[in-house]
């Protein structure tokens, strides 16, 4: 199996089998596959956001709660990325 | 034969001339808004059983879950009916960017049992700049989900919105009195 292109993706994978109740097979999908399109509706990614959340020890601000935050593993992972980075001590 | 007062031919009201305010605006309707959203019993179990009181605290407000605890614990079709609310205002909104937070939308029960829309914070200000003048809620559930329509009314004076055929719901003065508090602390 390749290496995730992402730092974050496999966490990201397993977050996604657990919370988004996705008819398919998450490792079946591509970073960039639409999530929504996949089957996600919009309250089970509220519950990733949550499941995130926990797992990356973060929390999403109001100015990222859109659909395009979620749409897609490539999508979280980058959202995720720019949330530690603003927690990362300087 | 005895005209009415107010009728086109009584004396007392010029010819041609409208002043019902009901006439009014239905000669220039106002532009209206239309959000409807479906959602699942078992994504509000799904949210409970994860994120427990977490998923509560993030979704819903303190008001709406009052309404939803039941003696046997929390009722998913009265929670789930509140979530499609709220996503169905989001669609009425039309937030070009980011969404508002789901407590800056409250369903709120009235003393007559039926419910209606309350916004605060960001939901509000996108209200205010679409121009909605008023909301109107209608919930239902039916075996493993809940649905929800929210009705805007756009560009009228809630006044003007309340004289309008069946405008009068609590959705409608909830906004109206939202707008006037508003305007007081203003």
């Amino acid at each position: 199996m390749p290496e995730p292109a992402h730092p974050f993706e496999a966490r990201v994978r397993s977050t996604l089998a657990e919370h988004a109740r996705l008819p398919v097979d998450v490792e079946t999908l591509q970073v960039y596959d639409d999530l929504f399109q996949a089957g996600m509706t919009s309250h089970a990614s509220v519950n990733v956001m949550l499941a995130l959340e926990e797992e990356f020890d973060i929390e999403f601000p109001e100015e990222m709660l859109q659909k395009s935050t979620f749409e897609s593993i490539e999508a979280i992972c980058t959202s995720i990325a720019s949330l530690s980075a603003i927690g990362d001590p300087v | 034969m005895t005209a009415l007062p107010g009728a086109p031919d009584s004396p007392h009201a010029p010819l041609g001339a409208l002043t019902d305010p009901l006439s009014e605006a239905q000669a220039t309707p106002p532009a209206c808004r239309v959000g409807v959203d479906l959602a699942a019993l078992s994504d509000v179990q799904a949210g409970l059983d994860a994120h427990g009181e977490r998923y509560l605290q993030r979704v819903f407000t303190p008001h709406e879950l009052d309404c939803c605890r039941t003696p046997s614990g929390w009722s998913l079709q009265s929670l789930a009916a509140r979530y499609a609310a709220k996503e169905a205002t989001i669609k009425v909104l039309q937030p070009s960017g980011y969404q508002p937070d789901w407590n800056s939308m409250e369903v709120r029960r009235q003393p007559d049992g039926s419910c209606a829309l309350v916004l605060s914070g960001t939901a509000a200000a996108m209200a205010e700049e679409a121009g909605i003048t008023s909301l109107s809620l209608s919930m239902t559930h039916e075996g493993a989900y809940a649905a929800a329509v929210v009705f805007a009314l756009c560009g009228s004076p809630p006044d003007a919105a309340l004289s309008l055929p069946g405008g009068l719901t609590p959705g409608l003065l909830e906004f109206a009195a939202l707008n006037e508090r508003k305007k007081a602390d203003a």
